[in-house]
């Protein structure tokens, strides 16, 4: 009888946290594998449209991103409310996309430059007057294969 | 001689508080999602050599002002109609010569998918979201017309085989056998979609 209370009496032991590190690093490897590091702010507001019949855009090192939006609000005072684009980390005119098309093009290697594609990540407010612009720059310099990068979801939500 | 029980062990406490503080960094600057939208081909700058002659009705004009209205073929469209009326265009097979159409073989329509060309036109004003809903309403068209044929001769969506195929991760070997299958349907409904300048005039 004695046996058994004395068992009972025991308060009950700490709950070991010697396994606490190695979940944490197990999820901080996972976070450091899957991580992309955003190679560029973003000075322009960029709230994309929604489009259901989209393709996944594959392999990043094949792609040249675009911007095209409102100036944020810290810049607004500089370039105004009119939408811009963005190249990189600066804010450029219609007439640059060209050259940073075959700037960026000229960096990546030799095979992948006849497949890159233009991914316009455009803020859906924009007007069409600047993509055309785009679109025009875009056919000087032979660079055809562009991707309107949008959400998932239902196209009708653009028109709200 | 303290020392012979070899170095003190390290306390390995704060271990767990480094490694939240590297978590918290990469959860902060990850963006996991990969992009996706809608792809397009630009056409080239220059003009084709000979100018070819195409028959009014194997065009259907979709056109947007600045108010996101849309004409379609000559009439006020509201956009939920647009793929119907889209698709409808597409699959007439007006001359007879389309032997998988379901359309009413009208012959004021196109003649055959090969032939059928949807030209878009927009003004510089027009949102760009507008712009996309209309663009996705064209490829949905022709998404839906390609699941259709799809479905009949390989028992699967069209979209999905494109997306297998396109998918790095897919073994050769599949991607080959389904190469073929994806062309094939996309001879069926080839996407001609022309995008004309836009319009300067208000």
């Amino acid at each position: 009888m004695s046996k058994f209370s004395k068992k009972k009496s025991g308060e009950l032991p700490p709950v070991s946290t010697a396994s606490l590190p190695d979940i944490v690093f197990m999820l901080l490897f996972f976070f450091m594998t899957v991580t992309v590091m955003k190679d560029s702010s973003l000075k322009v507001e960029n709230v994309l449209p929604n489009a259901s019949e989209v393709k996944k855009l594959e392999k990043k090192d094949r792609v040249i991103y675009i911007y095209v939006g409102k100036p944020t609000q810290e810049f607004q005072k500089v370039f105004g409310t009119e939408p811009k684009i963005q190249l990189n980390d600066k804010f450029a005119s219609p007439s640059e996309v060209g050259d940073y098309i075959l700037a960026e093009r000229a960096k990546k290697s030799q095979e992948l430059q006849n497949v890159l594609t233009t991914a316009l990540k455009v803020d859906k407010n924009a007007n069409m007057g600047l993509i055309s612009d785009i679109k025009l720059e875009l056919r000087k310099v032979n660079a055809l294969k562009v991707n309107y990068t949008t959400y998932e979801g239902d196209a009708f939500r653009n028109l709200q | 001689m303290a020392r012979r029980a070899g170095a003190p062990e390290v306390n390995a406490g704060s271990m767990a508080d480094i490694a939240f503080l590297l978590l918290i960094f990469f959860l902060v600057t990850t963006t996991i999602e990969t992009d996706a939208g809608l792809d397009r081909m630009l056409p080239p700058i220059e003009p084709p050599e000979t100018d070819v002659v195409i028959k009014q009705k194997n065009i259907f004009q979709v056109a947007i002002n600045k108010n996101g209205q849309l004409l379609a073929d000559e009439e006020l469209t509201n956009l939920k109609d647009l793929r119907a009326k889209a698709m409808a265009f597409l699959d007439n097979g007006g001359d007879g010569t389309c032997t998988y159409c379901k359309g009413k073989k009208n012959p004021e329509s196109s003649d055959n998918p090969t032939k059928a060309i949807i030209s878009l036109k927009n003004d510089r004003e027009t949102k760009y979201g507008t712009y996309i809903t209309v663009q996705n309403e064209l490829v949905g068209a022709y998404n839906d017309l390609r699941n259709r044929e799809a479905q009949r001769l390989f028992g699967r969506k069209f979209t999905d085989m494109e997306a297998e195929y396109l998918n790095p991760e897919t073994a050769q070997s599949v991607k080959d056998d389904l190469k073929e299958k994806v062309k094939k349907i996309q001879d069926l409904f080839p996407q001609k979609l022309s995008e004309a300048e836009t319009s300067t005039s208000n």
